[in-house]
């Protein structure tokens, strides 16, 4: 009989040693490390050689990213920004691809890990995705950027007090923590969610009688498997969806 | 009756204070996600609710209907992250 379930510290679900150096120093190579080494090197290779074959009826890699960058340019870009956002195009699709790649680490046999699981990744690419934008602004807008996105106009003046505050905690504050937040916290809960199902099944592998119900919390297993890769895919849409329009708020004064 | 009233007395003396930490920190780490995920849940189902039938009332704009909806599932659902990572704190921390 199963009497209890031994669910593993969370420590062991998320930190890991140091391949090399010691630990908590600057050089420490871990897994983590390395599938951000390895979504920066396949993303690099990708358009690497998909731009060097230049046929005009793509296959191959060519193929693969003619049709995700043109996904991105139609399906991001002009939805949110409109033409004049088309500049911004290589930010947001090597946004994209590192965190698609990082994220379905989450469901490669061997790594069970996506690498966006600590807060580290997730808060880089806000801080990133954060100083960008407020160089946009400060590009498009100049110094009246800041002005613009905490004040906007139309707001009767006996507002003011109460309208600059929210707008600065929500423009300058809340976006990049929200950001980073909404990545870190679906990929952990998808690794949580899948670690749960594989300890179910190894405990009632062992257990006598309620091994009968193991295929149903294996097919579980399975099919929350596909639907991490769903997860993985649409948070790396909506990262790089939120980062267009954040981009796309500063190109112009809202009025 | 007397012998689960003598067993659970017995556990209840073997209980330390960490034990009541741990529940304690168990029990409010799950009314903190399941409050949280109360408001989302119903903003997200009404929203996909509303957009499905916006879509099926004027497919040509499906595509645009499709990205705000992507948006706004994204800004509802940040509460409710907020919420998840209030439980791992709750609980693990």
């Amino acid at each position: 009989m199963i009497l209890g379930l031994e669910f593993p510290p969370i420590q062991n679900l998320v930190e890991w040693p140091n391949w090399f150096g010691p630990e908590g120093s600057w050089y420490g190579f871990n897994k983590i490390a390395f599938i951000n080494v390895v979504a920066l090197v396949v993303t690099s290779l990708l358009f690497f050689i998909a731009g060097r074959s230049k046929s005009l009826v793509p296959k191959g890699a060519q193929n693969l990213v003619e049709s995700s960058v043109d996904f991105i340019r139609e399906g991001i870009v002009l939805e949110t920004m409109g033409p004049e956002g088309i500049k911004y195009l290589p930010y947001l699709v090597s946004l994209f691809f590192f965190i698609l790649i990082t994220n379905i680490f989450e469901v490669i046999p061997f790594f069970h890990m996506p690498a966006n699981a600590r807060m580290a990744g997730p808060a880089v690419l806000a801080l990133f995705t954060w100083a960008f934008y407020i160089a946009v602004g400060l590009k498009h807008q100049g110094p009246k950027y800041f002005i613009n996105a905490v004040a906007p106009s139309g707001v009767p003046k006996a507002l003011l007090p109460l309208v600059i505050p929210i707008e600065f905690l929500s423009t300058f504050i809340v976006r990049p923590f929200s950001l980073a937040v909404r990545l870190f916290a679906n990929m952990l809960a998808g690794h949580i969610l899948l670690v749960t199902f594989s300890v179910l099944c190894i405990t009632l592998f062992t257990a006598s009688l309620l091994a009968i119900v193991l295929p149903l919390s294996f097919a579980m297993l399975v099919g929350l498997t596909g639907f991490e890769i769903m997860v993985a895919f649409l948070q790396a849409y909506i990262f790089t969806i939120l980062a267009a329009v954040y981009i796309g708020s500063s190109l112009h004064a809202e009025h | 009756m007397s012998i689960l009233a003598q067993a659970a007395a017995t556990a209840a003396e073997g209980l330390q204070k960490a034990d009541y930490q741990a529940i304690n920190g168990a029990t409010n780490a799950g009314l903190a996600y399941g409050l949280a995920a109360i408001g989302p849940g119903i903003g997200i189902g009404y929203l996909v609710g509303q957009s499905v039938q916006a879509m099926a009332r004027q497919p040509e704009a499906a595509g645009m209907v499709r990205t705000t909806m992507f948006l706004g599932i994204a800004f509802t659902e940040a509460l409710a992250l907020i919420g998840f990572v209030v439980f791992i704190l709750l609980k693990f921390v």
